[in-house]
């Protein structure tokens, strides 16, 4: 579950020691744009410490490194690796052999410092038209390691020509087919970063309309937003009650060996149970559900 | 001995019929005969008590070697009064002075000179920072400082434990015949409320001013029939530093978490109904407290009966939108209260006795059903320290934290738990000024402790999801961050008592050893 990806930047140590306070599901450690240019060793070392001593309880570490076209991204890796981070977030992604690339770098990283073999996944961010239009291939390059893409809409907006609009519009092609080739290839779909901190309203209306499209969760720029797409993500009290009666209803039935049942009139079987299972998952981090289940 | 929040008290203090400190409620029911000022007849028909300068009226008023004067602080770190009058004061010789001020600060530099010099030999106040808290901790100081809650001064007045030779009290407007007010002139305060007590129990009474205005100046806050002296000065301080631009509400999604917490606090006990009554301080989380709490008054549709304290704009804002009743004034931290008090029927003066004194017959604070106050450190018996810093100086002020704490039906101290590099949840604090007992949750960014005797809080809180830690879990987690500090080191000398708001000796502070690097 990555509903929430909070931006840390690695130059912050007072961030990264301890952002998880915040209970964001993932921290996307950033050793790219936030990071002034003449600063990026400080910020490796800051974040190698920090992912080697700071316990952060359970939430996702994802070291976004910078991009393929700089001098910065090997090295990069090695710190993600070597400091036991959970996954890398390739910057400015626009091809299968971006991600293949990383990955070849991650396992030489793995074999250097022993670590455990996949130990490290990967996502890519989209941003550009080129990245959106290969978002297939993208996603499928490396199934074993593959977390899911992102979209970046402040160089994807530029590359189009446009800038932001409330309601998105701007966005619709590059997040339409961005949520397709992911949910094609099986993968996880985040949206891009929300900037205006003070436009807690027009904030909240993106996130209601990510939640519609389908995506999973989103990139987040301050823990301020954090609360809000935990809200509009959570489930509705009708939907974790309609799940909880699916999944409880199939574990029955299907210890009996019966596939195909009813709950409350309606046909189910085995292909609605992810989503519903998917619904008290998310209920249970809310704090919406505390059932047995 | 040790009292009764472990802290061992020298014997040499417990004499008099001191006593240390007994647990709250010691005295309750008991009774005494308050203190009562000398008072001069003025049967005659006269023109006005304006006096030509500051000196004279020292002069006039008969300050000599081993008197006690009294300030307050409503001008905060803008106050010119204190460095006039001592400058006088010490111009003419008089030496042995102890000052018994609500307050002191780095506006009052020049003092720690004084300090030094062994002109000044006792201080008697409720915050102690800048140069005069280096003076004391360094034990420049002839006698123990005596440090009080604003409550606990009143009380000490009242019971005439500090009786106060001259008061001399500044005030923004003021007639001939000291009719004087908070609001208006040139550097507005808004109220008068440590003043008040002063101008009551003081032999003598001297109003400082730098806007005089046509008699009678009504209503007043210091009534003529207590002022024996009226002095003009050209300003009695910095305006800007009096009431300074209100604090912009805090960003720091630190703050703004730990406040949302506090507000979910609230929310999740049985006082939180409509009608309840309020008080935060002035740090940056417990402001914040205020906007999410508006949005959970709205939701309910609840209103708050009165907030009392120090006040800032946050308070004034709910007042005009409605959400709040009254707001009874003890202190006015920024231009929007100040304003607030001036022009809104809705907001009102009171004295600190009102608002706090634990020697009267019910204060304010004893009908406070929430309070939501900073803390420096906190230790597993919740006991609460607010005064010296890390480094063991004095830089602190109780004001009316012991106060509210000890009235409120639910007391919320809210910290990081590691400030700086500093553990603020801890083995040991480095003095207690609020003692645990009074106190009913602490939160944290990491999570929140409810006190093991308020077990139906913790019900209540556990109900509502909210993220609870015992205070040793928290002390865990705050030293595994910063580590274990090592103990300040002190020399044996008590340089200041910190006194409960009772009287007793709640803590006591010592000379700090100089620091090596």
């Amino acid at each position: 579950m990555r509903r929430s990806m909070l931006f840390v930047s690695a130059q912050r140590p007072a961030l990264l020691k301890d952002a998880y306070v915040y209970k964001p599901d993932s921290l996307l450690l950033d050793l790219e744009d936030a990071v002034a240019e003449n600063q990026k060793d400080a910020a490796r070392f800051s974040l190698y410490h920090a992912l080697k001593t700071v316990d952060y309880r359970g939430v996702e570490r994802v070291v976004r490194i910078n991009g393929l076209d700089t001098p910065h991204w090997k090295e990069d890796i090695r710190v993600a690796v070597a400091g036991g981070a959970d996954a890398v977030r390739i910057s400015k992604c626009e091809k299968a052999d971006d991600v293949r690339t990383v990955v070849r770098h991650i396992e030489q990283a793995e074999e250097e410092f022993g670590a455990e073999r996949e130990q490290t996944l990967v996502m890519a961010a989209l941003e550009s038209p080129l990245g959106i239009l290969n978002a297939y291939e993208i996603c499928t390059a490396c199934p074993e390691r593959m977390i899911g893409v992102a979209i970046a809409g402040g160089d994807f907006r530029k590359s189009m020509q446009t800038r932001y609009y409330p309601g998105g519009l701007e966005m619709l092609g590059g997040r339409s087919n961005m949520l397709l080739a992911a949910r094609a290839a099986g993968v996880q779909c985040f949206d891009t970063v929300f900037t205006n901190l003070d436009d807690m309203e027009g904030f909240r209306a993106e996130v209601e309309q990510n939640k519609q499209m389908g995506f999973d969760g989103k990139s987040l720029i301050s823990p301020r937003q954090i609360a809000v797409v935990h809200e509009v993500f959570a489930p509705t009290q009708k939907e974790i009650l309609e799940a909880e009666k699916i999944v409880r209803a199939w574990r029955e039935n299907s210890a009996l060996g019966i596939g195909v049942f009813t709950v409350d009139g309606k046909m189910i079987d085995i292909a609605f149970i992810p989503g519903a299972e998917r619904v008290i998952m998310m209920a249970k981090a809310s704090g919406l559900y505390r059932g047995d289940l | 001995m040790k009292n009764a929040v472990n802290r061992e008290i020298p014997d040499e203090l417990l004499q008099n019929g001191r006593k240390p400190f007994m647990g709250s409620g010691y005295y309750e029911g008991t009774e005494y005969r308050k203190d009562a000022p000398s008072v001069r007849v003025r049967e005659k028909s006269f023109e006005t008590k304006l006096l030509p300068s500051i000196r004279e009226a020292v002069q006039k008023c008969g300050v000599k070697d081993g008197m006690t004067v009294s300030f307050h602080h409503h001008f905060r770190e803008g106050d010119y009064i204190i460095n006039m009058v001592m400058k006088e004061i010490v111009a003419l010789g008089i030496r042995d002075i102890t000052i018994a001020a609500s307050s002191v600060g780095a506006a009052h530099d020049p003092v720690a000179e004084y300090i030094e010099q062994g002109i000044v030999t006792g201080l008697q106040t409720s915050g102690i920072r800048g140069r005069i808290g280096e003076a004391v901790s360094h034990g420049k100081l002839k006698t123990p400082a005596v440090l009080r809650s604003h409550g606990g001064r009143v009380r000490a007045v009242e019971r005439g434990e500090v009786h106060i030779d001259v008061a001399f009290i500044g005030a923004p407007t003021s007639d001939c015949y000291g009719n004087a007010r908070g609001v208006g002139g040139k550097s507005d305060c808004g109220v008068l409320s440590y003043a008040m007590v002063d101008a009551k129990y003081a032999d003598k009474v001297v109003v400082i001013t730098d806007t005089l205005v046509d008699f009678p100046n009504f209503p007043p806050s210091i009534q003529a029939v207590d002022v024996d002296w009226v002095v003009v000065v050209d300003a009695i301080g910095d305006p800007k530093k009096i009431a300074t631009k209100a604090a912009r509400m805090s960003q720091d999604p630190r703050d703004l978490m730990m406040a949302e917490y506090c507000a979910r606090v609230m929310a999740a006990t049985p006082y939180f109904r409509d009608g309840f009554s309020f008080q935060t301080g002035v740090g940056g989380a417990s402001l914040a407290a205020n906007r999410f709490l508006e949005s959970m008054l709205v939701e309910k549709n609840y209103k708050i009966k009165w907030i009392i304290g120090g006040i800032t704009k946050p308070a004034v804002d709910l007042l005009n939108k409605g959400l709040v009743e009254m707001i009874v004034d003890a202190q006015d931290f920024d231009v929007d209260s100040v304003q607030s008090i001036r022009d809104n029927p809705r907001h009102y003066e009171i004295s600190v006795s009102q608002y706090a004194s634990p020697g009267n017959k019910g204060a304010f604070v004893n009908k406070l059903d929430f309070v939501i106050l900073a803390a420096l450190d906190v230790d597993p018996d919740f006991n609460v320290h607010g005064i010296t810093g890390s480094d063991g100086v004095l830089r602190g002020a109780p004001g009316g934290h012991p106060d509210a704490s000890a009235g409120a039906k639910c007391t919320i101290i809210v910290t990081p738990l590691v400030r700086g590099r500093m553990a603020t949840i801890c083995e040991h604090v480095v003095t207690v000024t609020t003692p645990g007992e009074c106190v009913d949750v602490v939160v944290t960014d990491y999570g929140i402790a409810v006190n093991p005797k308020r077990q139906d809080l913790l019900a209540s809180l556990r109900e509502a999801g909210l993220p609870l830690k015992t205070i040793e879990e928290l002390k865990d987690e705050a030293y595994h961050i910063a580590g274990v500090p090592d103990d300040l080191e002190f020399h044996e000398r008590v340089v200041a008592i910190m006194e409960a708001r009772d009287g007793t000796i709640l803590d006591v502070v010592r000379q700090i050893k100089p620091m090596k690097l």
